[in-house]
């Protein structure tokens, strides 16, 4: 690849998904950054309680993302033929459920009284 | 836990910083004034994506394009379509849409380019005078040549033919498609000319060898692969890993076999061999027809005098990209005469040369880029997998991530690659971004 910088990446990504998706893409992903890191710091604590509800769920993103993935790029399993397809493959999951435990996890905070996290978690 | 003394407002401030910084525009090199007639012929990969660079470096250019074709095709995606993959019109969009504003498009062919008085003439008589003159118009396909052969049978009688366009890319999988489900005998073809990607043959029986076999019906189809040169690809160490893997696939190969004629009726092509004419019965073929640059080229006395005489490939450096005769002339993309290069890939290397040599002749400078013959194929081998392999000149493999994505391994990352990252590249090429 010639000249990979990262206004190149960034023109390819808006190339993919449109660059209103694309963006509208990255501003969700950091909103919802944001606000994980912001109940963290309001409570001052981790909830494991809710942590664990985000654990459970990790799962299911890593699935959904590899779905995805598959269907929208007309792939299967069985197409996996080196290492490097394991680890993009592992990667992808690996994102699904880190994005899926922190959406769960921040959810939860932001629809619960903060003042009765202390004691519980 | 340790507890997190940061405010709210601290911490939106610094993540507020932190995404300005990722919007920051890409450093730009400072543009030369100049008042220089610049005409492009072609508003293909090439020339939309040189145009584009050039009104970014350039300051007070007169910029025209000559196109007569409202639509612009992203030709690499012509064998997806081919294999029923994608729809025709993933490869189409509008030719003007890709162009920057303050360049003039004429919607017209260039019908003359007499290099000693620096002009082209158009189809309606218009004649523009140029101080720079990139070439850049692609290429004609030969249907002609293919006796018995025409474009109206595509999609009939168990006929393909994918380089045509996107319709006709459609309708070769209409044809193909039969193939993979009543199963018989395919035959796939390649010219003998220089040819604008030359893995998409490959890539077309190796979809349609597999496309046959998910469905069942491996056991009912013999596919054959028949090419005039005397090797499956140009550099030789891809050559014998595509013979391994017909040969893992069961598909026959024939070197040496140029296709000259069919009989449609009859489903049998005629290849010449250096042994004699040899005929080969079919139930699909597919034709992928001799390649040569346009007319307008060859009369205007800017080809190749001693190479390349039945085609008519731009004399130009191959490494600056230069004509050698006229120093005032690029040749870009699929028409210039390197001895590699016709794809999508190699444009997105060419331009960048092309858009140093021309603003340094300009500004008075010395040009820096260079081509290498940097050629690259996404060589699928079947549906989810391919190999992603790179040469130059030299036919030395040349992988952009070595180590990483090992160039003659079937991958499914290489398919990815194809299937969602080629695409946006290329856009983002055409804009000038990458």
């Amino acid at each position: 690849m010639k000249d990979m910088t990262f206004g190149t990446l960034i023109a390819v990504f808006e190339e993919i998904f449109g660059r209103g998706v694309f963006w509208a893409m990255v501003f969700v992903a950091l909103l919802v950054t944001l606000t994980y890191f912001y109940v963290l710091i309001r409570d001052r604590a981790i909830s494991w309680q809710k942590f664990l509800l985000a654990q459970l769920s990790m799962p299911i993103g890593a699935i959904a993302a590899v779905w995805f993935v598959m269907v929208v790029t007309n792939s299967r399993l069985a197409n996996l033929g080196g290492p490097i397809d394991l680890i993009v493959f592992l990667g992808v999951a690996l994102g699904g459920a880190i994005g899926m435990a922190i959406l769960v996890y921040t959810v939860q905070s932001l629809f619960s009284d903060p003042r009765r996290l202390g004691d519980k978690s | 836990m340790t507890k997190l003394n940061a405010t709210r407002r601290q911490f939106f401030g610094l993540a507020a910083g932190g995404a300005a910084a990722l919007t920051v525009p890409q450093d730009l090199q400072a543009q030369v004034a100049t008042k220089a007639r610049i005409v492009i012929i072609g508003a293909g990969a090439g020339g939309t994506a040189l145009a584009n660079r050039l009104m970014k470096r350039l300051d007070g250019a007169e910029i025209t394009l000559l196109d007569p074709r409202v639509q612009h095709l992203y030709q690499p995606g012509l064998s997806l379509v081919a294999a029923g993959l994608k729809p025709a019109d993933y490869v189409t969009s509008l030719t003007a849409d890709w162009l920057p504003s303050g360049v003039t498009l004429i919607p017209e062919r260039a019908a003359a380019i007499d290099p000693e008085a620096k002009t082209v003439a158009t189809d309606s008589g218009k004649a523009l005078g140029y101080d720079f003159l990139v070439v850049a118009p692609g290429l004609v396909l030969d249907h002609d040549a293919i006796e018995g052969f025409s474009l109206d049978m595509v999609g009939q009688n168990g006929i393909g033919a994918l380089y045509a366009g996107p319709d006709y890319a459609a309708k070769t999988w209409q044809a193909a498609s039969k193939l993979t489900e009543e199963g018989g005998v395919g035959l796939f073809t390649r010219p003998e000319t220089e040819m604008k990607c030359a893995g998409a043959p490959l890539k077309h029986t190796f979809l349609i060898d597999d496309i046959a076999k998910r469905a069942g019906n491996g056991g009912k189809i013999d596919v054959q692969y028949a090419a005039p040169q005397g090797a499956l690809f140009g550099v030789p160490i891809v050559a014998e890993k595509v013979r391994m893997l017909f040969g893992d696939r069961g598909i026959d190969s024939h070197l040496r076999h140029t296709l000259k004629s069919i009989d449609a009726g009859a489903k049998r092509a005629r290849f010449a061999t250096p042994e004699g004419e040899v005929e080969m019965g079919y139930d699909y073929l597919h034709v992928v027809p001799p390649q040569r640059a346009p007319d307008v080229i060859r009369q205007s006395g800017l080809s190749w005098a001693d190479k390349w005489t039945d085609q008519g490939w731009v004399e130009c450096d191959k490494a600056t990209l230069r004509h050698l005769r006229y120093p005032e002339i690029w040749a870009l993309g699929d028409v210039a005469g390197v001895p590699k290069g016709k794809t999508a890939a190699s444009v997105k290397w060419q331009v960048p040369v092309v858009e140093d040599g021309l603003v340094s002749a300009i500004a008075g400078t010395e040009p820096r880029e260079t081509y290498n013959g940097y050629t690259s194929c996404p060589m699928i081998t079947r549906v989810g997998r391919a190999m992603l392999v790179e040469f130059d000149y030299q036919n030395n493999l040349v992988p952009s991530f070595p180590g990483i994505i090992a160039p003659l391994e079937e991958l499914w990352i290489s398919w990815l690659m194809k299937e969602v990252a080629l695409k946006a590249t290329y856009n983002a090429m055409l804009r000038g971004r990458a």
